[in-house]
């Protein structure tokens, strides 16, 4: 890191703050012009500018878009970065930097044509841009998280295993407006994945030459917006940015980012009229009393995520019977968790791919139409067969990571276990911890929730299949759902591709090789004031859509 | 004195390296990692990951490496927010913690003091239990419970001050924070304070005083709230280190960027290098405010001097 | 108390008037100044003094009878600690269905709830408190009453461990060993000894050179006897003192351990506990944070107020 590096090296303070602020004290004003280096320059905003406050979630680990591992921070970096493909305001694909493509009639040629579009100082973007991005993350040394989604690439599992270097990536630029990506086979979620940020055109020029490039001052950008202020654990600010190929459709001038971890401190400040914008601020708790009074501003979307217990089926553990994990699901009743506990419209599911996943397999769980007691009969009868009863009762763990909600579902579920004579011992750990213990395999029964980091059913699908992570850590094998699986995703008819994972789901479910309980939904609160904002299943919200409403 | 002080920060080292090495040890036998997460990563992308951060390595050689670093003053990077070295997060959050920190500590001096001497020279008066009554039920009350009710109340139902937020430490949003984190400060200096002053309202210097024909008010201002201002005084030093890097409950729900919630959420987050920078400056701080209250003791008390 | 050992301001610092300074202390009036070794009628006179400060004695009553509620009153009640009422989840104050202080939002009854949670909280706080004395007492008399050079290390350790950042490693002991109850007490007591052991020491280095100890070596006793049999059940009086302040500190730290969610395990809950799920609800369902609130900050409020009676009861110079 260069020692000289500052926090905050164009700070701008709007109007709308200088008027409200008043000098903090002496000593700390001291302090942080000496300790923190943080310089505080006036910025001037055009009258009339439409700012949007934002409550977002918890502070950046990163803003390089390719470090990046959760939606607080691609919510800022989808701003700051535009792909080839990006998302509409409903979270489907339009061009982006690429106003055209073609795909060759093999399923393994993509050719985008980039448009004339400039970074933020007025440098072109270039295909070469685009390759050095692709190059990068699949780098050992960048270690992105969703380098796998770009795996199908000619040559990029062995780059990003370190077995070859980045020059063998099947990626080149034709010409400084065409790029042509090959693949080693068709996969029909290819566009999909090159919508992530992760895969965005990166400004070499700019890389190259600070190690902290995403720095206010030091970065450009190619998206709606620019990074103008960035002061840890306070606040993100991003303004318009005039040379963004779209630019005279965005609406929003200036848009600051609070990273506001606490829920209830997020409803609050939503609540004074401070945020026009908070992200996932109404826990469960407050559902019932938010829908009552913040009206219109509660926005309960779908989301393409899954909670659900993964049951863990090595050789000798107790879920290995095939019996027990069939009593299990059988005695859970999902509405009494969607509705009473939770109450935010979370679909009861009696399936593993949430269902308002683009192309999402169809087909559930045997029971689902069953009435609850004889649901209950069966499941006493195979837990008897088993060989458990009053005297030699199941005792099973429960993990779940540290969450109120969770907590709450995991006694609901207990509870309902308990006819079956089942013993249940709640083991409430903190996330590093629970995802350990998944993944070390030392669990019987653990809460999982799985979102989609693509709008497709293979984020789900591919996880239970040979090597994927929920394979690996609860022992599901199944060679047959694996050859499903693969062929599913080198299917480019939709419709085949879609019997094929359904079939590939079914023997999961026929399996009863995890107990699904819900498909998530997300909740966040937007101003009345602000329009362009859609619920959808991505949950995206890209900034440049957002508009303020005429009243 | 300067002898005794440079003793003093010498011993303090030997202190300070078993802090940093049963911290790293603890840390690192914690189940789970700083990339454990809800995302379960393929095999050979969490290889990068730890190869990155150099946790492919044995651990004496971590450890080794660590302290290599330390000695050139280099905290390392965080693990969770990559693009700040640890060193840049200390020295941002701190002076936020520390004003709040401070200024809670002087809100409760100011508070606190008068009232615990007014409580002792009322002894047994409806005054006093009055006061105990009220300073009891502020160390009763958990800041959890009264932080939150503060932000609904003043911030979201009145109205009348911001319900969170630091805005580069505007005065609006130091009001809630500071007077929600001093009221027990502010029981426990008015306890500790009404208590010294019965001490030394009853010893025999006081009385002498008295006998010579003193006046009750010139007994307490001039003879009694010095060496009743001692045991306070001990107990300030621990408490401002302890309130400044431990407002951590106040700083999560008033959303105010300072030090303390960097070390709970490291310890959580298994960000490794983050949880050490915390334990080390926490320390050094720790041996800081003790000499300075023993050095301001001694300037207090003309008994005591530091001739070792 | 005056120790290094509580970075988190409120939550476990408690200003206990006994003074103990930093390492290397320039010490304020320790109580060995003032408190003589306690015998039979010194007692008596002790407890005369105490049952006349009111205050004092409705706290004592009051306390016994939040003990006893939380030891009798889940056995009278219907509900059970993990017993789920499928048509009551989060309920208000009712007669129906016998929640008299209504449901959580699992359906499980708040009374009893609250009544085991009693049960945890006070646990911790006795035991935790209990392994604190233990380890405070004998390390203290050990040290003060073997002095010289033995004395010069002992306490040099306990300046050292002044010197940790304590609530650090409470939290990173929770972290490394997860989420045990019997962990909760030895880690808070663990932190909890130091005071203890100087208070203690104090005490020890002033009684040694009374009489009847010279006399017991005269006759040859054995120290350990002389420590266990002569020197701590005569150091007694301050140590109850700390004691009494030990508990709600003790107290108030489990109940942030769990609002950092680093508390006891489900099904069992403790005041700390279900405070922190109430907060979430303080305005849709108030009760659930008035009803939990209300034991922890009444028996912390009796404590204190029985702390500060019995100082003034067993300390001479106040008198």
């Amino acid at each position: 890191m260069p020692p000289d590096r500052t926090i905050v090296a164009t700070g701008g303070r709007g109007k709308h703050d200088k008027m409200i602020s008043k000098p903090c004290s002496k000593i700390s004003r001291h302090l942080l012009a000496t300790l923190g280096g943080i310089t505080l320059a006036a910025f001037a905003i055009p009258a009339q500018a439409f700012s949007v406050n934002i409550a977002n979630g918890a502070e950046p680990g990163t803003l390089d878009p390719q470090k990046t591992s959760g939606t607080w921070e691609t919510r800022i970096t989808r701003a700051l970065f535009e792909g080839l493909v990006t998302y509409a305001k409903d979270g489907s694909l339009v061009p982006g930097l690429a106003d055209r493509w073609e795909v060759g009639d093999d399923g393994k040629t993509y050719t985008f044509h980039l448009r004339d579009a400039e970074w933020s100082d007025g440098e072109p973007i270039t295909a070469e841009d685009a390759v050095f991005a692709l190059r990068r993350v699949l780098d050992p040394a960048i270690a992105n998280q969703n380098a796998n989604l770009y795996y199908p690439i000619v040559n990029a599992r062995a780059i990003n295993a370190g077995d070859k270097s980045a020059d063998a990536l099947g990626v080149e630029a034709v010409d400084s407006h065409t790029l042509r990506i090959r693949l080693s086979q068709p996969t029909a979620w290819f566009l999909q994945a090159l919508a992530m940020t992760e895969a965005a055109p990166l400004p070499e020029h700019v890389i190259a030459k600070a190690a902290g490039w995403v720095q206010p001052g030091n970065t450009v950008s190619s998206g709606a917006f620019t990074l103008s202020e960035w002061q840890p654990q306070s606040r993100i600010v991003v303004e318009k940015n005039p040379h963004f190929h779209a630019a005279d459709s965005v609406e929003v001038d200036k848009a600051t980012f609070y990273p506001i971890d606490d829920a209830g401190s997020a409803l609050n400040r939503f609540r004074t009229g401070e945020m026009d914008i908070a992200y996932s601020s109404v826990p469960s708790s407050r559902f019932a009393w938010a829908r009552e009074n913040l009206g219109d501003a509660l926005r309960v979307g779908p989301l393409t995520a899954e909670y659900f217990y993964m049951f863990n089926l090595h050789d000798g553990q107790p879920l290995a019977d095939k019996r027990v994990r069939e009593a299990l699901n059988l005695a859970v009743r999902r509405d009494v968790i969607t509705d009473q506990i939770l109450g935010q419209g979370q679909t009861p599911s009696f399936w593993y791919v949430p269902r308002n996943t683009a192309n999402a397999p169809q087909g559930e769980l045997d029971f689902a139409d069953m009435p609850m007691d004889e649901r209950m009969a069966r499941a006493k009868a195979l837990i008897q067969k088993a060989g458990y009863g009053p005297d030699h009762p199941l005792r099973l763990r429960l993990n779940y990571n540290t969450l109120e909600d969770h907590k709450k579902i995991a006694v609901a579920v207990a509870a309902m276990w308990k006819p079956l004579g089942v013993e249940v011992e709640l083991i409430n750990s903190e996330a590093a911890v629970h995802y350990a213990t998944i993944r070390e395999g030392n669990f019987e029964v653990a809460r999982y929730g799985m979102v989609a980091t693509i709008n497709d059913p293979f984020d789900f699908l591919n996880a239970y299949a040979d090597n994927g992570s929920a394979s690996r850590s609860s022992g599901y094998h199944d060679a047959e759902y694996d050859a499903l699986v693969a062929a599913s995703t080198a299917e480019l008819d939709p419709q085949k591709r879609r019997q094929l994972m359904t079939r590939a789901q079914q023997r999961l479910l026929d399996d009863y090789a995890l107990l699904p309980l819900y498909d998530y939904v997300s909740v966040h609160l937007v101003s009345p004031d602000i329009q362009g904002w859609e619920s959808n299943p991505m949950d995206v919200h890209p900034l440049r859509y957002l508009q303020e409403s005429e009243q | 004195m300067l002898i005794y002080t440079l003793k003093r920060l010498l011993q303090a080292i030997p202190t300070l390296l078993i802090v940093i090495t049963i911290s790293f040890f603890l840390m690192r036998v914690a189940p789970g990692g700083p990339f454990d997460g809800e995302r379960q990563l393929p095999p050979e992308i969490e290889a990068n990951l730890m190869a990155a951060y150099h946790l492919d390595e044995p651990l004496p050689m971590q450890y080794l490496r660590y302290m290599g670093n330390l000695l050139q003053g280099d905290f390392g990077p965080s693990f969770k927010y990559k693009d700040f070295s640890v060193t840049e997060l200390i020295a941002q959050g701190f002076p936020v913690s520390l004003e709040i920190g401070g200024l809670a500590i002087l809100l409760a001096l100011i508070i606190g003091l008068p009232l615990g001497i007014a409580a002792a020279i009322r002894r047994n008066s409806t005054v006093d239990y009055v006061v105990m009554g009220t300073a009891l039920t502020g160390i009763a009350v958990p800041n959890f419970v009264i932080a939150p009710i503060f932000a609904l109340v003043f911030g979201v139902l009145l109205g009348w001050l911001p319900a969170g937020g630091w805005n580069g430490g505007a005065l609006p949003n130091l009001v809630l924070p500071v007077v929600a984190l001093s009221i027990q400060q502010i029981a426990y200096i008015a306890r500790m304070m009404r208590a010294s002053m019965i001490e030394v309202l009853g010893s025999h210097f006081i009385r002498t005083a008295r006998a010579k024909g003193l006046n009750e008010g010139e007994v307490i201002w001039r003879h009694a709230i010095r060496p009743a201002l001692l045991p306070v005084m001990s107990y300030l030093g621990p408490a401002i280190a302890g309130i400044i890097t431990g407002s951590v409950v106040i700083e999560q729900i008033f959303g105010i960027p300072g030090i303390g919630r960097y070390f709970v959420q490291g310890a959580l987050n298994r960000d490794y290098t983050l949880v050490m920078g915390t334990v080390v400056f926490y320390g050094v701080l720790i041996v800081l405010m003790n000499l300075i209250v023993d050095l301001l003791y001694s300037a207090l008390d003309p008994q005591i001097r530091y001739d070792d | 108390m005056t120790s290094e050992s509580k970075p988190y301001s409120g939550e476990q610092s408690h200003g206990a008037p006994l003074p103990a300074g930093g390492p290397n202390p320039p010490r304020a009036p320790e109580p060995e100044a003032g408190a003589a070794p306690m015998g039979e009628s010194l007692a008596r006179d002790a407890w005369r003094r105490l049952s006349q400060n009111r205050a004092a004695m409705a706290s004592l009553a009051l306390l016994i009878a939040i003990i006893v509620v939380c030891i009798v009153g889940p056995w009278l009640l219907p509900w059970g600690l993990a017993e789920v009422d499928w048509n009551a989840f989060g309920t208000g104050p009712a007669l129906e269905g016998a929640h008299y202080l209504g449901t959580d939002a699992n359906g499980r009854d708040l009374l009893t709830r609250v009544l085991y949670g009693g049960r945890v909280s006070l646990s911790v706080a006795l035991v935790a408190s209990f392994v604190s004395l233990v380890i405070g007492v004998l390390y203290g008399a050990i040290s003060g009453y073997l002095g010289g050079r033995v004395d010069n290390v002992m306490m040099r350790f306990v300046d050292i461990m002044y010197s940790l950042p304590f609530m650090f490693l409470v939290i990173l002991l929770m972290v490394v060993f997860g989420r045990n109850i019997f962990l909760i007490y030895a880690a808070i007591g663990a932190v909890e000894w130091l005071d203890m052991a100087r208070i203690v020491r104090g005490q020890t280095l002033a009684l040694k050179r009374r009489e009847f100890i010279e006399a017991a070596h005269a006759l040859g006793v054995r120290d350990t006897k002389i420590v266990t049999r002569h020197l701590i059940p005569n150091a007694i009086g301050p140590v109850i003192i700390y004691v009494t302040l030990t508990v709600p500190k003790v107290i108030l730290l489990e109940s942030f351990l769990s609002f950092l969610g680093l508390g006891v395990q489900e099904p069992l809950t403790s005041w700390g506990v279900l405070i922190s799920e109430g907060v979430d609800m303080m305005e849709s369902a108030p009760w659930m944070l008035l009803v939990p609130s209300f034991f922890l900050a009444a028996t912390l409020f009796c404590l204190n107020f029985l702390g500060d009676g019995l100082r003034d009861a067993l300390d001479p110079r106040t008198r």
